[in-house]
């Protein structure tokens, strides 16, 4: 995988994005703006658009951009297809992520694999010894595929880390593996000169509890109702909902 | 000898019976004489095919890692020989004017009376391989075989007769190809294959022929208690058509038989290949699995497991996959239960490449062209149990040296 420019300050900014899937408006005029090292939060009710924007984001084609664009790093990436932002460093957790038959988790990891990665020691670090053998996703609970998406992640090591819902479907115990992998994949270990950053989508906030998030943003029917400190945002929806949220803005 | 003029009147009445599968050929179309070939004591020695014909049809010219080899061309047997102890290769013929006995097991796996082309086995001149392992022996190398045809309209006609006595084990990979040439052939290949107790027999064939063949095997196994047959089948280069419905029977406590098929149609091609399992003693089991692709041509991907006793248990399993237009793949899984307490399910499934798999490989980083090509061959990548190491890499070497041409 190609990391140019490696030492240039990522940059990702979505500018006044609008989405269309199958016909149906989902976003409206989205704006956000993560700088190098940055980690933010996406809170939102279901169906608010949130999976929508991390997929406009890493291009797949169902997800129509109508208006506005999406710039890495000074490049307008709004019409490349996902490899060429996997290449420029765009990484995606995928919440449901597809089986693919006779491909194994292994082989998986080492098509994302930058080189000189160590796939044995990663599997180990996440519990996925036994499941490197394994056709990728078949047969995975909840938790598994998490663990699995992660392993993947941090093989390919991308700059910019899109999670969806990391936490959901993971008891206690895996959380803490899988809030461990998020602090590598974020670099949240180091104090400063952290190059990384990440969108992460979280429905319960406890990720939270594992990585501290540097801004967060509330998504409302397709549009960024609220942004500013998560663990305030948090503690806004815990007490009063969404509902809250979005009569906030008016 | 009573027994041969009942078996020739019942081919000849089978004579014009045409196979219910397939495209009705008329025999009267092919040649059946071709130039006769020298015998040679060696491989090396063997000047009609070159390493690169044999390759091409999994033999191994040198013969290494190998326990034996048998070769005909056309309808001469150039070449038979067993490297190791405990395994016999001869010509049919020969083993039958070697073997009383053998006459117990000359078309007993299959009926000569199956249709025109087993007919026709019986009634015309034929050659074909006798395999043999003796009881308890095992070869840590296959043996090969390569049927191969070089002379344009040929019809190669085959009977093979293989056994693998008690406690044997006999692992076989067979290619069959033609000259890349040939615009007609026909090929008849009749095995009948006999699985003692506590014997196994592997048998992986891989098909290599030139546009313009035609090919019906007729294929019978019987398994005794404890026995084990599995086959590997995988076809991906360009024929005209091909037509085989191998029935195994498990007639002993505990036999098992697994068939996989794993079928590439390039345009133009019509493949039409079943397995058939009757489970007909407690403990049995099979599984039948099948990997169809199409690239334009017409693909029947059949198979039928017949419970006759309870406490059997087998699964059967298609899966196509269309990748051009005017591809066809047509699935028939057929579960027939006679017995109350036997245990028998199947899946099918029939589509194109899924665009969410598609896309979750090139997040990774993978172009849509990678992302397809991984996708296809995952699908094709079966996983084979019960295959010993050094057959396996052989068969993904010779599967990959396929795959890169036809996909």
């Amino acid at each position: 995988m190609e990391h140019d420019a490696e030492e240039r300050e990522v940059h990702l900014r979505v500018e006044d994005l609008s989405v269309e899937v199958e016909g149906r408006k989902i976003l409206h005029g989205v704006n956000l703006d993560i700088r190098c090292g940055e980690t933010h939060v996406l809170f939102g009710p279901n169906g608010s658009g949130k999976t929508t924007l991390l997929m406009a984001i890493m291009g797949f084609p169902r997800y129509k951009v109508t208006s506005g664009r999406i710039v890495l790093g000074g490049e307008d990436i709004t019409h490349l297809p996902p490899n060429e932002r996997a290449r420029r460093g765009i990484g995606v957790m995928f919440q449901r992520p597809p089986t693919v038959r006779g491909v194994s988790l292994a082989q998986m990891v080492s098509l994302c694999s930058r080189d000189g990665v160590d796939v044995e020691s990663l599997a180990a670090d996440l519990n996925l010894s036994e499941f490197l053998s394994r056709d990728v996703n078949h047969g995975f609970s909840g938790g598994e595929i998490k663990r699995s998406e992660l392993l993947q992640l941090l093989a390919q090591d991308p700059r910019i880390v899109l999670l969806d819902e990391p936490e959901s479907g993971v008891d206690m115990e895996n959380l803490q593996v899988v809030g461990k992998a998020i602090r590598k994949l974020l670099q949240k270990d180091l104090r400063r000169r952290r190059t990384r950053c990440g969108l992460i989508i979280t429905h319960t906030g406890y990720i939270l509890d594992y990585v501290e998030a540097d801004m967060g943003h509330v998504l409302c029917e397709g549009t960024i109702v609220c942004s500013g400190n998560p663990r305030e945002q948090l503690e806004g929806i815990r007490r009063y909902g969404f509902e809250e949220c979005a009569r906030c803005t008016r | 000898m009573h027994a041969l003029k009942e078996l020739k009147e019942r081919a000849r009445t089978a004579a014009e019976k045409p196979a219910p599968y397939g495209r009705d050929l008329d025999l009267r179309a092919y040649e059946s004489e071709a130039p006769e070939r020298p015998y040679v004591e060696s491989l090396d020695q063997l000047e009609e095919l070159g390493e690169e014909d044999l390759a091409r049809a999994g033999v191994e010219k040198s013969g290494r890692q190998r326990s034996g080899s048998f070769v005909q061309i056309d309808g001469t047997v150039v070449h038979r020989k067993a490297l190791e102890k405990g395994l016999e290769i001869l010509s049919t013929r020969e083993a039958l004017e070697k073997y009383d006995w053998l006459w117990d097991y000359y078309w007993k796996a299959v009926a000569v009376d199956t249709d025109k082309y087993t007919a026709t086995v019986e009634l015309e001149p034929y050659e074909g391989y006798f395999m043999r392992a003796l009881p308890g022996s095992r070869t840590i190398y296959p043996l090969q075989a390569c049927l191969y045809i070089r002379e344009p309209r040929f019809v190669q006609r085959v009977h093979n007769i293989v056994i693998a006595e008690e406690g044997s084990e006999l692992h076989i990979i067979t290619g069959c190809a033609s000259e890349r040439e040939i615009r007609a052939g026909l090929h008849l290949g009749v095995s009948e294959f006999y699985v003692k107790k506590g014997a196994k027999i592997t048998f992986t064939m891989i098909h290599n022929w030139a546009e313009g063949m035609d090919v019906r095997p007729r294929s019978g196994i019987v398994v005794e208690e404890g026995g084990l047959y599995m086959s590997n089948y995988v076809v991906m280069e360009p024929l005209r058509s091909l037509q085989l419905y191998p029935t195994a029977r498990l007639v002993g406590e505990g036999a098992v038989a697994r068939f996989y098929s794993i079928l590439v149609a390039q345009p133009g091609s019509e493949l039409d290949v079943g397995s058939r399992v009757i489970l007909s003693a407690p403990g049995c089991s099979a599984e039948v699995i099948s990997r169809a692709i199409t690239r334009g041509g017409f693909i029947a991907a059949r198979g039928h497991i017949r419970g006759e006793v309870g406490g059997v248990k087998a699964h059967l399993e298609c899966r196509g996959l269309i990748l051009d237009e005017g591809g066809v793949i047509h699935a028939v899984p057929e579960l027939e239960g006679r017995a109350a307490d036997v245990d028998m399910s199947h899946e099918a499934a029939v589509g194109k490449i899924a665009q969410e798999e598609v896309e979750y490989l090139m997040a990774r980083g993978l172009s849509e062209e990678e992302a397809v090509s991984t996708i296809v061959r995952g699908f094709l990548n079966v996983r084979i149990e019960g295959l010993p190491p050094l057959l396996e890499r052989e068969m993904r070497r010779m599967m990959e040296l396929s795959e890169e041409k036809a996909l």
